[in-house]
């Protein structure tokens, strides 16, 4: 319904002529800007309202002295469904190791839950598929437990967090009972407020996106940037790392560049660092991590990041 | 009346004590809104997700930005 609706938009109204490159990008940009601001919207709710079941004051009962693995495990998945903004990470970090939540499994969390988040997933499956959307769901899911059980797995360990965070006490604080009501009058303001924020990204990301759908050579990635080239995946990672919190608009461009040629593995490689690795996070992490922690942290996480885009560039 | 903005200071905090001052206008009752950045006091009253709002002493919400209704209805009753 969707595609004939651009179809009709396209050929009809813009009447552009079928097979030009002005016509393909312009069909590809009404066509991929409604479905997924239409994805979005649904699935944002949807995931709002399980959100409003996992909120850290109970994940953190749920992972305390948990076992190493089985606790990374726990918390990479709970990662996913977990509400908080960048700017709680202080405060989760400190409320997860005052409840005994063992420091690697806190750091699991701590990857997955922006790695895995709705509006990269809703960009990806979109426009990439379910197939691709699951890849990369697994693979993130294997790179926050691997890096935490490593990172809980460095001798002594708690040493390298900051003094304070040991002396801070947590008061009690009752969990508020939801009705559904609440969970769906909340999950709607969630809703509009990601729209509102998203939305542009996403339109200038397509934009861009179609441009390069329709006027790019087919293998232009590939002759630069392709299977051959080894420096491909680590400079993907480095481009990326600055675009933080920005899935919406990128993910649209590395499609379009697929198209041309850009291997799976690098595309993996990309988003991952887009949504995971970013300089404010680091700023926000510093405030609890002391600098050498900081500094293993983040080559984990860039090295893990790279393995996956070399790893799925040698096997797909 | 006292309400107090938990919250390290991003966007999400500056949104809430807005709406808190627009709450408490609408109500009619004369509030101090007061943001409170330092990180032992907010964890010592039990929040993770933030912005935290509390009214009097008394934590009414946390981890999201309630509406304007809501935070007039939490002064009302504090009143």
């Amino acid at each position: 319904m969707i595609k004939a609706f651009a179809d009709w938009l396209t050929y009809n109204i813009f009447q552009l002529t079928t097979g030009t490159h002005l016509a393909e990008a312009v069909n590809f940009f009404i066509y991929d800007t409604i479905k997924i601001l239409l994805m979005l919207s649904v699935i944002i709710f949807v995931v709002s309202v399980i959100r409003s079941f996992f909120p850290p004051e109970k994940v953190k009962k749920i992972l305390a002295h948990k076992a190493e693995f089985i606790g990374n495990i726990l918390a990479s998945l709970l990662g996913i469904v977990t509400p908080f903004c960048s700017c709680s990470a202080v405060p989760v970090f400190i409320g997860f190791l005052e409840a005994g939540v063992p420091l690697g499994v806190t750091l699991s969390f701590l990857i997955a839950s922006p790695m895995i988040n709705e509006v990269a997933l809703v960009l990806l499956w979109g426009l990439f598929g379910a197939k691709i959307a699951l890849i990369y769901i697994g693979t993130g899911l294997t790179v926050a437990i691997v890096a935490g059980v490593v990172l809980g797995r460095i001798p002594a360990v708690e040493r390298m967090v900051e003094d304070y965070v040991w002396e801070l006490r947590m008061g009690q604080v009752e969990t508020p009972r939801l009705s559904w009501r609440d969970r769906f009058q909340q999950a709607t303001i969630h809703t509009q407020d990601i729209l509102k924020r998203v939305t542009l990204y996403v339109i200038l990301g397509i934009g861009v996106g179609a441009i390069i759908h329709g006027y790019v050579p087919i293998d232009f990635v590939a002759t630069y940037a392709g299977r051959n080239n080894p420096f491909a995946v680590p400079l993907a990672v480095l481009i990326a790392i600055p675009l933080y919190s920005n899935a919406a608009g990128t993910i649209p461009i590395v499609q379009a560049l697929m198209g041309k040629g850009m291997p799976l593995g690098t595309v993996l490689a990309f988003m991952m660092a887009v949504t995971a690795i970013s300089f404010p996070e680091m700023v926000i992490l510093r405030k609890v991590l002391k600098v050498k922690l900081l500094v293993i942290f983040a080559t984990i996480l860039t090295v893990a990041i790279i393995i996956v885009g070399y790893l799925f560039n040698a096997i797909m | 009346m006292e309400i107090k903005i938990l919250g390290p200071g991003c966007r999400n905090c500056e949104k809430l004590a807005e709406e808190a001052k627009l709450a408490a206008k609408d109500a009619g009752c004369p509030a101090d809104v007061v943001k409170v950045t330092d990180m032992k006091q907010i964890m010592s009253y039990g929040i993770l997700g933030t912005p935290g709002l509390v009214i009097n002493g008394k934590v009414k919400s946390y981890g999201r930005i309630p509406s304007v209704k809501e935070i007039k209805k939490w002064i009302e009753e504090e009143k």
